[in-house]
């Protein structure tokens, strides 16, 4: 059942008289409770797709649809875990998650009820113990675990993830990793991400969309991973199936969809 | 210097390591830290007054020395809130009087300017149009507003107010477009999603995220109304510590001129530091104190 639908998707930027398409015929369709990656080189227009479906961008060409609704501004209902996290410094942990939870339930839940929501969702990332501090005052790690709670906190029918781990360090983002998935797997949310890792893109994706190269880049294909939940990184390293899912999406990184410049450096 | 600086910091290490658990309040590292910044002033101030003392002391020096100031000027320092009604008053009543203009003055400018810096910051058509005009009018000289808000209101308090807030608006407009300009494109993306509307969006974002660059404007704008009252004040009389100076220089009281000076001085860095403390205190440190 599609949940989510980019139909001919394509966006083109005009600056100074020119004119330069950077995302073509993208189509994509996601089911409900799905887990995709959109893995690609830097530069392909990974997270111009991503904005696109999170309404901060609007596509040229083509549109999205969810639950048969058009998207076509920002909403809640596509949350989103920014890059570089977002927070914002002069309030507290608690009181970013506030802002979010305030805004969106407003009406809906009660102010005791908000209260408990905004520290479910901070239990849930395992950030209680640091509730009442400010952004400069905790880690990156740390502040991605808030950028991810507040998201959640919106309840969205669709979390969007731009390279949520890609400012972190190995281990950090392995052990985030672990928390995205046993999140996922209790909440059932449908998760875009976007990521230039392919271990993270194969661990964590129930398919991989791999992008062609900019300009006018669009999908080249896309990989389904076949491994039962719940994934553990330790058990996968020898599993057939994962170096296997592995091995394709290298292969299309690499041999098939090179990316010129790094060819050229 | 630097070698017994040095062995007093190693004795206070020492000091700390054996009691361990919580150090006395007042450390003999705190004490240095404090008598550091307190004394090099303290040196200047005697060699200038030492100075002045010299080069003054001669009876045909047109400025009086330390010494006659403080003996001609007693009365007005050790007598600050006398009352003899109209305009025969200690200093502090000046000093209050003037400090009521500005806070009104500066408080106009404050609300107005943080408006019309808003308005300049988020719309590219309001730069346009406000920004050209705003770059003309803030070279105008404080006092060459004052005959023409005369003309206007013809009253003097109202002129006064008038030119403090029209010295002080112009930081403060320009501080806060700077700052409305370089709200990052994240924190505007956040409340997209969270679909914050234009009136959250100021209040929560706006704000906020410009309060670094607001309140420096805000510093610059209460130093330039506190450098105006003084000259605005010297030509519309009344009550005010402009008024006071020019007073006494018209009965030569030349000393109490001197102790006026450093009541204005020491009154612009309290407000200066008033202002910064306040800023640093809601910018939670992010804005230099």
């Amino acid at each position: 059942m599609a949940h989510l639908t980019l139909s001919q998707v394509g966006i083109s930027f005009t600056r100074g008289g020119k004119t330069s398409e950077v995302l073509r015929e993208v189509d994509l369709t996601i089911a409900k409770g799905e887990f995709v990656s959109i893995i690609g080189h830097s530069g392909c227009g990974k997270s111009t797709v991503l904005n696109i479906v999170a309404g901060l961008l609007k596509a040229s060409t083509g549109g999205v649809l969810l639950d048969g609704k058009e998207v076509n501004a920002p909403g809640p209902d596509r949350a989103v875990v920014f890059q570089n996290h977002s927070l914002l410094p002069w309030l507290t942990v608690r009181e970013n998650v506030a802002l979010a939870v305030d805004k969106v339930f407003r009406g809906r839940k009660s102010r005791a009820e908000r209260t408990e929501w905004i520290e479910h969702n901070l239990a849930l990332v395992n950030m209680m113990h640091a509730a009442d501090k400010r952004p400069p005052e905790i880690s990156g790690g740390m502040k991605q675990r808030v950028g991810i709670a507040r998201a959640l906190a919106m309840e969205p029918k669709v979390l969007l993830m731009d390279e949520p781990f890609g400012a972190l360090d190995a281990l950090t983002r392995a052990h985030l990793q672990d928390s995205i998935m046993e999140i996922q797997m209790r909440l059932k949310n449908t998760v875009i991400m976007i990521t230039h890792d392919v271990d993270e893109a194969v661990l964590l994706s129930d398919r991989i969309v791999m992008m062609t190269n900019g300009p006018s880049a669009t999908i080249g294909e896309i990989l389904t991973v076949p491994l039962k939940r719940p994934r553990r990184r330790l058990d996968l390293v020898e599993d057939a199936t994962y170096v296997h899912a592995r091995a394709a999406v290298l292969e299309f990184l690499y041999a098939r969809h090179a990316q010129p410049a790094v060819l050229a450096a | 210097m630097a070698s017994s600086s040095a062995l007093a910091l190693g004795t206070a290490g020492r000091d700390t390591a054996s009691v361990k658990s919580r150090g006395p309040i007042i450390t003999m590292k705190g004490i240095k830290g404090v008598a550091a910044r307190v004394i090099p002033p303290l040196v200047v101030l005697a060699v200038f007054m030492l100075l002045w003392e010299m080069l003054c002391s001669s009876p045909t020096a047109g400025l009086p020395p330390p010494s006659r100031v403080v003996t001609e000027a007693w009365d007005v320092i050790a007598h600050p809130f006398y009352d003899n009604g109209g305009t025969d008053k200690g200093l502090f009543w000046h000093l209050a009087a003037s400090l009521q203009r500005v806070a009104l003055g500066f408080s106009l400018a404050v609300i107005a300017g943080v408006m019309l810096g808003t308005l300049v910051g988020q719309s590219e058509w309001a730069m346009r149009g406000l920004d050209p005009i705003f770059q003309v009018l803030r070279t105008i000289p404080p006092l060459a507003w004052l005959p023409l808000s005369l003309a206007a209101f013809r009253d003097g308090q109202p002129s006064a107010i008038f030119v403090i807030f029209i010295t002080s608006i112009w930081p403060i407009i320009i501080n806060t477009a700077v700052g409305i300009r370089n709200i990052p494109q994240d924190y505007r993306n956040v409340s997209a999603v969270i679909r914050l509307n234009p009136i959250e969006f100021f209040w929560k974002i706006m704000l906020p995220s410009a309060a670094p660059y607001i309140f420096t404007g805000l510093r610059i704008g209460v130093g330039l109304s506190w450098l105006a009252i003084v000259a605005a004040e010297m030509l519309i009389g009344g009550v005010g510590i402009g008024f006071f100076i020019w007073d006494a220089w018209n009965s030569s009281h030349i000393s109490e001129i001197i102790v006026a000076l450093v009541y204005v001085g020491l009154i612009g860095f309290v407000l200066d530091r008033l202002v910064a403390g306040v800023g640093s205190l809601v910018t939670r440190g992010t804005s230099a104190a």
